[in-house]
């Protein structure tokens, strides 16, 4: 291994411009003329839109232009899409409402887009949206998950009982059948508590449109510039993708929130247009509360049968998600075809089946957030699990090595086909790491001055990689899930990679970088990453999913082999041997059996001025393109363990320590793997003890801002114990499984069930803050004032 | 934000006329308040009046049995004053957990009286150590100069200019912090001089600031974290929210007082 190769903990190259405030986001475009844009928003969560006076407005200082739905479908800009199909169990697709950018006729969730004012100044965007009368036909708004799919109001007349569909996985008769047989059932309830993404860089957008060219330009903050083109292009048909160029540039961190194509930026490339001059957007905080699209929100009934043994035989699930007020770009694939099939976790069950309604709300959209779908499905698995090992009387890690799958390939009963995994030797490793055997000491202590302590494993699997494209195909997605590559060799052997993947934080500019340094022989300095414009990348599918390390890299890898192979046709050449007899190593081309070389470099000069050879033998130059479709997803895996004291006098929860081993498959620079886990789980920590969105029975937002929904800060969290176990993935070149999510996967579980096994008790639901810790633990110490 | 003119005076007295003459002109402090409301266009003031250059309303004096702090003092400065560290260390202390360093280097302890915010540390301090608001007009007692949530005694035209606060013997501050602001959810300021004994509680009240006389009698018999044993606080009166309803508050009003007193006698 090299200083800067691959498993080389390399500091990240775009830090420096980062922490020194030389990034350039979204925000930081400033187009010659740029006008301004300012959203009026529904201030209520369910109301007619009887009548949009903007006459006053129209007339007031520094206003260009004043648009409403209306105006939108008079130039036949078409709605925003949902881009998965997902069929009922009957068979029929799923039932959508209309999502236009601007709202038509009705809005359906505070926050949700009444018109949109562009003029000089934002200040006077502002002022005049303030002069719009809009007049409101209130209705009953629609909020609570469980019970949305009874009430009388609807929120779409698409969607009778507001049901976007009852959709099912698995067997239901051989489930029913092992459940009927069982000695043993384990029953829960569970709420995945709705979360805020809150990604640093709020969302931006800049539309420009060149009257001479007649093309637009699209700055925006998105984690697939690619995708938001295809949809802006083929969908809602502001241009043809000739004539539309969308730049993502730096972007402050995404989480699942920037892949979706949203109001902002559709209207602010059409209306640039409109006004003819460039629009810019950026939202502040609250519209960032509003209207991101949210994560998570599932209610679950959940149930694990066993023999008497304690080997699991069938799991049943029945899950309500809540999608929100409009169907967002990803969102019906969430709760669906990325839960669902991680059901199974790490454990040999034979039967399985699922059953998810989804419904609409008189809330803002619903769709992946950080994990998408695996989170809510893992905390199903490991908060059932670690019950029933409690009601068995079972110890919570050897009822997990009991029931895990030990044979690989294992193909579960929801779809899945697991291609590798040790997960004995993640949990062996965790316990070792977090002094299990210790524990029952350290209880005492804590007893001792009054503090409940406790212990909490999960054992987490998800699915990255994403995806095999005629997979996701076949299953409703509407776009492929390959990826694409193009390295671009100049004459003196620096290197430009153009990547379809897109970095908001992940590090790619270093990773990507050591791969080609390592494979090119090339220094660190001397390679480019470049990424996020779709008039320098011809295509690409983004970034999320943990899919840049498996899918990116690996079209990056496939690339690099075809460079290599052009290479060693040139230095076949330029050191007069045959073909066959170049070797490639180190960054030299070798003839076999002798001392004759060529550098990277040389070759790469050879290449361009084609001196050497024949034209028509062989073309100069040196640049490879490729395109990676996958084979299977990547499964990482591991266990997490946390260690915590509950102060029952005040209901905090300290967590003590944090044992994290994740199995990535191999990895490419430790230091910023490790850096995403802890990110990772700093979120999971945050869903598990502080954050929350709430609405209020009016549909408002009672958290819409910091001083309500609580994020984690770093005195929240412990120290880190990190480990890593490593299964090669035998599915992509470079055995690469994803590790962007797995922190997220799997921490809240295991702060669910270390309170609950400090409080003696199952009664608490996330978000388990200090007061409902507190009203917990009051129950904890009746009970053992009882005994 | 709306449009505003924008005065710095040099002097209170200076600045006492400007908000006679400007129409709906207002005080502005830290700002930690005022300003993001008026970027939320909650508020509109038609000029503000900026204290930050009035030097005779800052700095830190021990004057004879009284501890003398001007109106724009910041947190940070209280907190890291030698004079305050020594008179009434449990005033630094409070001082120094006051939001986060940003807010520390800004915000005032005049400001912070003047809003009279239910979650501010400050009130609790002045109404426990029996603390004198001194305005350009007069001189106010803590416990007539707060008067409800966000409301105080001051009058049209009254500017702070300092407050003192008599030395205590012993003194200490816990709060328990809401988890997302990092306001107070519930903070007592507990204090003894001579004989007389005061526990002042923040942040759970719901007309603002308040005694807890029950506390006060308790600790009478003994200055002890002990004395409260048992001791509960009514669930009456005191405020509700998503973070903490009224009776975990009222829970944590006597879970704070203890570790106010636990502070006080050194047994932290």
């Amino acid at each position: 291994m090299s200083a800067t190769g691959i498993g080389a903990p390399v500091r990240r190259k775009e830090d420096h411009r980062f922490i020194t405030g030389q990034g350039r986001y979204t925000d930081d475009i400033n187009r010659p003329g740029q006008a301004h844009a300012y959203f009026l928003r529904s201030p209520h969560a369910h109301a007619t839109l009887k009548k949009i006076d903007t006459m006053a407005a129209a007339a007031m200082p520094g206003v260009l232009g004043i648009f409403t739905g209306d105006d939108l479908a008079a130039d036949k800009v078409g709605g925003l899409i949902c881009g998965w199909m997902i069929h009922n169990k009957d068979g029929s697709p799923m039932r959508a409402g209309p999502h236009p950018a601007l709202a038509q006729g009705k809005v359906r969730y505070v926050g949700d887009h009444v018109a949109v004012v562009v003029a000089e100044t934002l200040a006077q965007a502002r002022d005049a949206a303030e002069a719009i009368v809009v007049d409101y036909g209130v209705l009953p708004a629609v909020v609570d998950t469980a019970t949305a799919a009874k009430a009388k109001t609807q929120v779409h007349a698409e969607a009778p009982d507001n049901t976007v569909f009852n959709w099912h996985l698995g067997d239901r008769a051989a489930t029913d059948a092992a459940f009927k047989a069982a000695k043993h059932v384990t029953k829960l309830d569970i709420v995945n508590n709705r979360l805020v993404p809150n990604p640093m860089e709020p969302r931006g957008a800049v539309g420009d449109y060149d009257q001479g060219e007649g093309a637009f330009t699209l700055y925006t903050t998105s984690q697939n510039p690619h995708v938001a083109r295809l949809v802006l292009s083929a969908f809602i048909g502001i241009a043809p993708e000739n004539k539309l160029r969308v730049i993502a540039p730096d972007v402050g961190g995404g989480f699942g929130s920037k892949i979706f194509i949203y109001a902002e930026e559709t209207v602010c490339v059409w209306a640039a247009k409109k006004v003819g001059r460039p629009v810019k957007w950026t939202s502040d905080r609250t519209e960032a509360f509003l209207s991101d699209a949210h994560g998570r929100d599932h209610v679950t009934h959940a149930e694990l049968a066993m023999d008497a043994d304690g080997k699991m035989l069938a799991m049943r699930v029945h899950t309500t998600a809540n999608l929100g007020a409009y169907l967002s770009t990803f969102s019906s694939s969430v709760p669906t075809y990325l839960y669902a099939p991680l059901l199974s976790g790490q454990y040999d069950i034979p039967a399985i089946y699922c059953e998810v309604d989804a419904v609409y709300t008189n809330t803002a959209p619903v769709d992946a957030y950080r994990g998408a779908g695996r989170p809510e499905a893992t905390f199903v698995v490991e908060r059932l699990v670690e019950v029933a090992a409690r009601q068995l009387g079972k110890d919570p890690a050897k009822f997990r090595t009991q029931n895990f799958i030990k044979k690989f390939p294992h193909q579960t009963p929801v779809i899945m086909m697991y291609d590798t995994g040790n997960y004995g030797a993640s949990l062996k490793k965790a316990m070792e790491i977090i002094d299990y055997k210790g524990f029952p000491k350290r209880r005492r202590d804590s007893a001792r001055s009054g503090k409940l302590r406790g212990i909490g494993f999960s054992a987490y699997i998800e699915a990255c990689g994403i995806a095999p494209s005629a997979a996701v195909g076949s299953l409703g997605a509407g776009v492929g899930l390959w990826e694409s590559a193009e390295v671009r060799v100049n004459p003196i052997g620096t290197v430009e990679v153009l990547t379809g993947s897109h970095s908001h934080g992940q590090g790619h500019e270093t990773t990507f970088a050591q791969l080609v340094s390592d494979r090119l022989g090339v220094p660190l300095e001397n390679v480019s990453i470049v990424h996020g414009d779709t008039d320098k990348v011809q295509m690409g599918m983004g970034t999320y999913g943990s899919r840049s390390g498996a899918v990116g890299m690996s079209a990056i890898f496939k690339a690099i082999d075809k460079v290599i192979a052009k290479g060693k046709k040139v230095a076949a050449y330029v050191l007069e041997a045959d073909e066959a007899d170049i070797d490639f190593k180190d960054g030299n081309f070798t003839v076999k059996g002798t001392d004759r070389k060529l550098d990277f470099g040389s070759c790469a000069l050879q290449a361009y001025v084609a001196h050497k050879f024949n034209g028509q033998d062989l073309e100069p130059g040196l640049k490879e393109g490729a395109f990676y479709d996958p084979t299977n997803f990547t499964f990482p895996a591991g266990v997490h363990i946390c260690e915590l004291e509950i102060d029952p006098d005040t209901g905090v929860t300290r967590i003590e320590r944090w044992a994290a081993v994740d199995d990535f498959g191999n990895v490419i620079n430790p230091m910023i793997v490790e850096g995403q886990v802890h990110g990772g789980i700093a979120q999971g920590v945050g869903q598990a003890l502080l954050e929350g969105a709430r609405y209020n029975a009016d549909g408002q937002l009672v958290t819409a801002s910091f001083m309500d929904y609580c994020m984690p800060r770093a005195d929240d969290l412990p120290s880190f114990e990190v480990g890593m176990t490593v299964t090669p993935c035998p599915s992509n070149p470079l055995g690469i499984k994803g590790c962007g999510e797995a922190g997220a996967i799997a921490s809240p579980p295991a702060v669910i069930n270390a309170i609950t096994d400090a409080l003696g008790h199952e009664d608490i639901a996330m978000p388990a803050t200090p007061q409902a810790v507190w009203r917990a633990a009051q129950k904890t110490l009746s009970r053992m004032a009882a005994e | 934000m709306y449009a505003f003119t924008y005065h710095r005076p040099a002097t209170a007295r200076q600045a006492a006329s400007l908000l006679a003459k400007k129409e709906d002109a207002k005080l502005l402090a830290g700002g930690h308040t005022l300003l993001p409301t008026m970027k939320q266009r909650l508020a509109s003031p038609g000029a503000l009046v900026d204290l930050s250059s009035c030097a005779d309303l800052k700095g830190i004096a021990r004057k004879g049995r009284n501890l003398v702090i001007g109106a724009m003092t910041t947190h940070a400065e209280v907190a890291a004053s030698p004079e305050v560290q020594e008179a009434i260390p449990a005033l630094a202390h409070l001082a120094s957990h006051i939001g986060d360093p940003h807010v520390r280097h800004r915000g005032t302890i005049g400001g912070s009286v003047a809003n009279n915010d239910p979650a501010a540390d400050y009130p609790a301090a002045l109404l426990a150590l029996g603390a004198t608001v001194v305005t350009n007009k007069r001189k106010l007692a803590a416990d007539e100069f707060f008067t409800g949530l966000y409301e105080t005694a001051l009058e049209e035209g009254e500017i702070i200019v300092k407050v003192s606060f008599p030395v205590a013997s012993k003194a200490g501050y816990a709060k328990f912090r809401n988890p997302a602001s990092r306001y107070a959810l519930v903070g007592v300021f507990v204090a003894k001089r001579g004989s007389e004994i005061a526990v002042a509680v923040t942040g759970a009240g719901e007309g603002g600031v308040f005694r807890w006389p029950e506390a006060e009698a308790a600790l009478k018999a003994r200055f002890a974290a002990k004395s409260l044993d048992g001791l509960k606080h009514t669930a009456k009166g005191i405020n509700g929210d998503i973070h903490a309803d009224a009776e975990y508050r009222a829970h944590l009003i006597g879970v704070m007082a203890k570790q106010a007193v636990a502070q006080a006698t050194g047994k932290a």
